[in-house]
């Protein structure tokens, strides 16, 4: 018998006996369906795309998340440029993409492209991380990364400032939405790699005080684009 | 060889007498109780939502057979090797297996209670690899040689000053009164063990079903980074682990930082669905999911306690018990610890030895209400209890509850009981506290009270009779 | 006593069968279901013809309406444990939800904290029943304390099994008390008031616990 068998074997032996209903409830009748969209408990998010980039910004700032809703490419690049200069950025990681190559060009540093691969000390040094992402999720303030989507898995990790250069329509209501959004685009052959990234790094392991940057990065800057 | 029943009442003597450490702990969670309650009440219901996760979870382990067959047949099809483990000696020696394979020199692992719960570490050193612990907390007591203090905040029994002793003394670090600093410190060890890493050994929180991906919740990082940068990467999985679909995330992910830490989300849900794959620039070249039972089938078969496999690992029953609070994580003896641990630890490791744990409680039920997935908890503590006493009899206990039961369905001979009490009372006075004194173990610590001059029945029957 | 004297007040009759001894509670948290069973069934015969069964006890009303039906579950005399079940009542749980009473005339000048005994408030779900009559006491100040759900350590025999925890639990209680001020700390169960005074006792505090029937007979 193979392990896999003995352990299901297991299983369904033990399965054979129904497990009781709880002290509270009546008596077991006919399961009832399990109930629809977990949305309707879980905190409510606005209709419309506004209140949501709102609620967005919200979640963003109390995760300690810089948020920035810009009116267009330029306006990103030039607050980017002052977060170079601010930061003294050398060099900065990034992946191939329409957002990250136009605003890469203007900035005109140091580039380590994760595309095809890169060395593990090259990345190690960078001062950020530039990637986009798969979508933005209004509900937790969180972005969604994917290793196509964003660089691969170090990328948006290893750097210790990591911006996110996110289109208004990839905005979208809660959890639930971006991963059926994931399961569409991806149609079963997903990546190896989706990450919900909520804030900056943390942890609060000593004696429950809140420090940023414990592995992951130090600054998370998300950028709204038109 | 004492038995864990003695270290378990020496070690909470020790602990429930140190009120430095109840402080510590009490302070420890104040700031996670305000949190938690307010992003409870953002919830459009709470109660729903918790309705809601243990219908999903009910509905996964009571088809675990064929959820589990679903993930690895997903997990497989993407390149990924899978190992059913029936016990921990079986996941011990594919794990170290893998790492001969590899050639492994050093492995870098991201917080696993399963892994604990085997004693993976151990074994991987005795084999000659060095194993590092790359999640804060676990860091420190891995440096403090201890085992973890709380399923999910390992090192919460210790002060900064602790810490940064023991890094100084460890690592030759500057001491330092500063969180951040000492975070630091702890940052720049294992960037150099990230990159030197061979394998990196992760848990995982969930295993998704439909889409044969694990996911892992952290805050730090350091699990992304362990799992991205070593060319092997293995996951211990308990079988328990189980979610049916994607869908379900949207519902666990919040509820579970919410009630584990006080939080309205952790920050990185990483979903993990195979080794490296086509195109993709990094990554993992082997990706193994080692399943673990280690007797969860048998708690699985007591189907009145089976819903104690709903759990999902997020210490909110340790955060409310006041037991725990208490005693503290260390004198459980065991890797899971609190309400839960009290509750399954029989079943994964003998009744007999662990029945304990069980009796250990006041059956408060504060740990049953804060679970999120409604976990009858307390209840399965008296179950513990009845199925200890039908299987292990204690003679004296057997003799005092047959003495009791013989009273009270004699009403006579219970009035009888109460006029000896009271005229026993003047004569107890004189030996309370003494080591004749049967109630010493109360009376060590509290004033009891005397017995009214009348009983209650004598004061109804006088005005019967006026 | 205090009880009686009040249900009376509201114009009810009282009768108290004196063949009742008690509810089993103690075989039945220690495991042994069997004797608890022997006990509950007594009870159940004590009980039969009775309209309705107040308890002024959380522990003793949550074994009757909540353990009963569970230890007969599958068992020949099930539907008469679940009829007893049905019946029976802590004494606030009666007084607001059944009679729909609040103020029971009484008054009671002073400054008290309330204490929740677990199995009032997590068993039968009574957090406000006993407030709401309190608020209504002449003349009481209530204040709540920080740990007012926490438990205060008795947990039968718990308390003699594990004194150290039991203490330590006692104690944190006890602390959230002295912290409102009060003068008296109420609860619905007997027990953890033996516990709570108990302890204030050895610590020299003035805290006075009181049963809510008490306070309510006060007039």
């Amino acid at each position: 018998m193979t392990n896999r068998e003995v352990i299901l074997g297991r299983i369904r032996e033990a399965l054979k006996i129904a497990a009781p209903p709880a002290l509270h409830e009546g008596p077991p009748g006919p399961a009832a369906p399990l109930p629809a969209s977990p949305q309707k408990w879980l905190p409510p998010v606005g209709e419309t795309l506004e209140e949501q980039v709102q609620l967005f910004r919200r979640n963003a700032e109390e995760l300690k998340a810089e948020f920035y809703d810009c009116t267009a490419l330029n306006e990103a690049i030039q607050y980017l440029k002052k977060l170079a200069a601010t930061g003294g950025w050398k060099n900065i990681g990034r992946h191939r993409g329409e957002l990250t190559d136009a605003v890469a060009r203007e900035l005109g540093l140091q580039e380590v492209l994760t595309d095809h691969g890169y060395a593990l000390n090259d990345l190690e040094s960078c001062d950020a991380a530039l990637t986009e992402c798969d979508a933005l999720v209004a509900q937790t303030g969180s972005v969604l990364v994917s290793a196509p989507g964003a660089g691969g898995r170090a990328l948006s990790v290893l750097p210790p400032h990591h911006v996110v250069l996110a289109r208004r329509n990839q905005m979208v209501p809660d959890l639930g939405a971006a991963l059926r959004g994931a399961q569409e685009k991806f149609k079963g052959q997903f990546p190896s790699f989706l990450s919900f990234i909520s804030g900056p790094s943390r942890t609060g392991d000593i004696e429950r005080i809140l420090v940023l940057g414990a592995h992951g990065p130090k600054k998370l800057t998300v950028l709204l684009l038109p | 060889m004492k038995t864990h029943a003695r270290q378990f009442n020496e070690s909470a003597r020790h602990y429930t007498a140190d009120l430095h450490h109840r402080e510590l702990i009490q302070k420890a969670l104040a700031g996670y109780y305000a949190r938690r309650d307010e992003f409870k009440s953002r919830f459009q219901s709470w109660p729903a939502a918790r309705d809601l996760a243990a219908d999903i979870k009910r509905e996964a382990i009571n088809h675990l057979d064929r959820y589990l067959d679903e993930f690895v047949s997903r997990l497989e099809a993407r390149g990924t090797k899978v190992f059913w483990a029936p016990g921990a000696k079986e996941a011990r020696d594919y794990i170290i297996g893998v790492a001969q394979q590899h050639k492994v020199r050093s492995v870098i692992k991201s917080k696993s209670m399963t892994a604990e719960e085997i004693h993976l570490n151990e074994a991987l050193k005795q084999n000659g690899f060095e194993v590092v612990e790359s999640d804060l907390g676990e860091y420190i007591v891995q440096l403090r040689r201890e085992p973890p203090y709380h399923l999910v905040f390992p090192a919460m029994h210790l002060t900064r000053r602790q810490i940064s002793d023991l890094f100084h003394d460890r690592l030759g670090s500057e001491p330092t009164n500063d969180p951040e600093d000492l975070t630091m410190i702890a940052r720049r060890v294992m960037r150099r063990k990230y990159c030197e890493a061979d394998m990196g050994i992760s848990g995982a929180n969930f295993a998704i079903a439909e889409t044969g991906m694990i996911s892992i919740t952290e805050n730090e990082g350091n699990a992304r980074l362990t799992t991205s940068l070593p060319k092997v990467h293995v996951a211990l999985v308990g079988i328990e682990k189980v979610l049916p679909k994607l869908s379900d995330l949207a519902l666990f992910l919040p509820m579970l930082a919410t009630a584990g830490a006080g939080q309205s989300i952790t920050c990185y849900n990483t979903l993990y669905g195979g080794p490296r794959q086509p195109g993709e620039p990094d990554g993992p070249e082997e990706f193994h999911v080692v399943l673990l039972d280690n007797r969860r089938t048998e708690l699985l078969a007591d189907a009145e306690q089976r819903d104690a496999l709903h759990c999902i690992r997020c210490g909110a029953c340790l955060n409310v018990c006041p037991v725990f609070k208490n005693v503290g994580g260390h004198s459980y003896g065991t890797t899971y610890q609190g309400p839960i641990g009290s509750v399954i630890t029989p079943h994964l490791r003998g009744l007999q030895d662990w029945k304990h744990l069980s009796q250990a409680s006041s059956l408060c039920g504060a740990c049953t209400e804060a679970c999120p997935v409604k976990i009858n908890l307390h209840h399965h503590l008296l179950h513990n209890r009845r199925n200890a006493v039908r299987v292990y009899p204690a003679p004296l206990d057997n003799l005092l509850q047959t003495t009791f039961v013989f009273v009270m369905c004699r009403p006579g001979l219970y009035q009888l009981a109460a006029r000896l009490g009271r005229l026993a009372q003047p004569l107890q006075r004189l030996i309370r506290g003494t080591v004749l004194d049967p109630l010493r173990a109360w009376t060590k610590t509290r004033s009891f009270p005397a017995l009214a001059e009348k009983s209650f029945r004598d004061r109804w029957r006088e005005r019967k009779t006026p | 006593m205090s009880m009686v004297q009040v249900l009376e007040r509201l114009g009810h009759t009282v009768d108290y069968p004196e063949a009742q001894t008690c509810c089993g509670q103690p075989a039945f948290n220690s495991g042994y279901w069997d004797e608890a069973r022997a006990v509950a069934e007594r009870q159940m015969a004590v009980f039969r013809d009775a309209e309705v069964v107040v308890i002024a006890s959380g522990s003793c009303g949550a074994m009757v309406r909540v353990f009963y039906p569970e230890l007969f579950r599958h068992h020949p005399r099930e539907k008469e444990a679940r009829a007893l079940a049905a019946k029976t009542f802590e004494f606030s749980d009666f007084l607001v939800n059944q009679l729909g009473v609040l103020d029971v005339g009484a008054r009671f000048p002073g400054r008290a904290t309330f204490h929740d005994g677990c199995h009032a408030l997590r068993e039968l779900g009574l957090k406000k029943p006993p407030r709401r009559l309190l608020q209504r006491v002449q003349g009481l100040e209530l204040v709540e304390m920080n740990e007012a759900e926490t438990c205060c350590g008795f947990g039968g025999m718990f308390a003699v099994k594990f004194p150290m925890i039991s203490t330590a639990m006692g104690e944190v209680k006890c602390a959230s008390i002295v912290d409102t001020g009060a003068d008296y700390v109420i609860s619905t169960d007997s027990s953890c008031l033996m516990q709570i005074q108990g302890i204030l006792d050895r610590q020299g505090k003035a805290v006075k616990t009181l049963h809510l029937a008490e306070v309510l007979a006060q007039t």
